[in-house]
């Protein structure tokens, strides 16, 4: 099951001595049940993007769009308790670090538990199960004894994991993973990121993948839209890279070193005003 | 033949009741790059520490330039041998210019001419004089790096010593730090030893590769080896194929 996002005309200013400055300028996405992919460097106006979905922008943030709903909710004119009934629990964001998404002073499995709660009736004992069987989900060895440890108690991708459970435990339609294994290194980031699209797949979830790694992110993805500058330059299907064409997406790729295409020299983005219209 | 740059001999390093580097060795030739992959914790920083004299707790045999190093070292090692760190913004002050942070060096090292000295560095490091009174807050990551190595390279030394330098930053600034560390080594023969968890990134910029895997240095191969899939050891093997699995994936 997955929820239908449509966004049309996204436009996210923020405040200035000189007046507004618009950071988002006017991005269109659509997103069924298929993974997305955003790139683009930091800056570029990912992140905020794929949080007016869920309305969780910085309070100083204003925010416009000709259209904006997810499934049947116009989420431009909904009201904070619509809005919750949807983050957590029909949507799920995971984020770059778990240190700020998991509460210190609970279990990761009484947080799990809790996040279960919230779409499932059920008891408190029914609930830590569910948590222990997703603990299970996200590959965890032993979900028992790791339902009892604390966040301080997980290592980097233990505690990618956890978080990962906790937002799979309402079953959410949609799931938003921001820089999600930026802070991991090549081997946990390559199981994490399996892990995703594998439970994404089964559970025909809808997913916004963001990362500034645009090899990695056709990697996991159907489609990728690529922002710069607030705007999407570019977007195409992950299959289809190899063949992108605005030269902002080709400097992306090329700037990269590569293990099996040595480059004597690095290029570097020569970047063109003309990027930003 | 002249001796190396760096010399690590069977150096290990404990905390409390466990070794996490585990009898290590390897030489780095005077203006050669020696880049040490693997996974996180598997000790990288430790060696790398262990070398630029940030922790003593180490046993082993370490020399600069055929000169054994003690636990602890000398004004003049740090003249000789600086480190750069993953995230610029924990190792610059915050409440400091970059006028002041690249002075101290030269104050420490009793070097003068500091002025002439600091517009060179950070020409050097490609940054315009204005960014010279900002503080670390008004400048962008990748220029935050190059700050970071301007400082590490204004008391001149021969020796750097890079954890991670780009793992922070953008794909487009990671090239230009890339191609200015490449330059800066061409320039002034600098000898490198980079810690990196990217194998394209340490394959750009180094000759010789070191993977480590809990506390162990299992394999010592050359860039072109890595490249051409020659590895030894399975671990290598497995790092690899992470690597090329993204490369060719949309292919
Ligand atoms: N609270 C804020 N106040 C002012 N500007 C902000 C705020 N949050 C984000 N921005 C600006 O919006 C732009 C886009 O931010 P973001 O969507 O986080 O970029 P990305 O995720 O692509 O790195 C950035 O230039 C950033 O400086
Ligand atoms: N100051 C410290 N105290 C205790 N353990 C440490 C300390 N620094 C590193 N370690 C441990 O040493 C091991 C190697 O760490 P590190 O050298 O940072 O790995 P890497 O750089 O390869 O990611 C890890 O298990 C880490 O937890
Ligand atoms: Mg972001
Ligand atoms: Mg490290």
């Amino acid at each position: 099951m997955s929820a239908r996002v449509e966004m049309r005309g996204l436009r996210v200013s923020f405040p200035s001595p000189r007046g507004p400055v618009e950071v988002v300028r006017g991005v269109s996405l659509d997103l069924g049940a298929e993974k997305l992919g955003i790139v683009g460097e930091s800056g570029s106006g990912k992140s905020l993007t794929a949080r007016a979905i869920l309305k969780l922008l910085p309070a100083a943030a204003h925010i416009r769009a000709e259209r904006l709903r997810f499934d049947d909710i116009d989420v431009l004119t909904a009201g904070e308790r619509q809005m919750r009934a949807i983050r957590g629990r029909r949507a799920g964001l995971i984020l770059q670090d778990p240190k700020y998404a998991l509460n210190p002073v609970m279990t990761a499995g009484a947080q799990i538990a809790e996040a279960w709660r919230a779409h499932h009736r059920g008891r408190r004992r029914q609930a830590m199960e569910a948590a222990v069987e997703l603990l299970a989900q996200v590959r965890i060895r032993d979900p028992a004894r790791v339902a009892g440890l604390y966040p301080h108690e997980l290592s980097g991708g233990m505690g990618q994991r956890v978080m990962i459970a906790m937002m799979l435990a309402p079953d959410p339609e949609l799931l938003i993973a921001d820089e999600p294994t930026s802070a991991l290194d090549a081997t946990v980031q390559a199981e994490i990121l399996r892990l995703i699209d594998d439970l994404v797949s089964r559970r025909g979830m809808g997913l916004i993948l963001i990362s500034h790694d645009l090899p990695l992110v056709s990697h996991f993805c159907d489609r990728v839209m690529v922002m710069y500058a607030g705007r999407v330059v570019e977007e195409l299907r992950a299959a289809d890279l190899a063949a992108a064409r605005h030269p902002y997406t080709r400097g992306l790729l090329d700037c990269m070193p590569s293990l099996l295409h040595p480059k004597p020299r690095l290029p570097v983005l020569a970047r063109d005003a003309a990027w930003n219209e | 033949m002249t001796e190396p740059m760096i010399e690590v001999e069977d150096l290990r390093v404990r905390f409390g009741t466990s070794e996490v580097v585990k009898g290590v060795s390897f030489a780095v030739p005077r203006g050669a790059s020696f880049g040490m992959v693997g996974e996180s914790g598997s000790g990288k920083s430790t060696i790398l520490r262990a070398l630029a004299g940030l922790n003593p707790n180490w046993s082993g045999r370490l020399r600069l330039a055929g000169m054994a190093l003690g636990p602890r070292r000398d004004r003049a090692f740090f003249r000789r041998c600086q480190m750069v760190f993953q995230d610029p913004y924990g190792s610059l002050h915050p409440r400091q210019t970059i006028d002041r942070q690249l002075s101290e060096p030269l104050l420490i090292h009793g070097i003068d001419g500091i002025d002439a000295r600091i517009l060179r560095a950070l020409a050097e490091v490609g940054l315009p004089d204005v960014v010279r009174f900002r503080y670390p807050h008004q400048l962008s990551g990748g220029q935050r790096q190059r700050v970071a190595i301007a400082r590490a390279l204004i008391a001149g030394p021969e020796v750097l010593l890079l954890d991670e330098p780009t793992s922070a930053l953008d794909v487009s600034v990671q090239a230009e730090v890339l191609n200015l560390l490449a330059d800066l080594q061409q320039s002034r023969g600098l000898t490198y030893v980079m810690v990196t968890h990217n194998l394209a990134v340490v394959s750009h910029l180094c000759e010789t590769v070191g993977v480590m895997q809990g506390g162990e240095m299992v394999e010592r191969l050359s860039a072109a080896d890595l490249r051409a899939g020659r590895t030894r050891h399975p671990h290598t093997a497995e790092l690899r194929a992470l690597s090329t699995e993204l490369e060719e994936a949309p292919a």
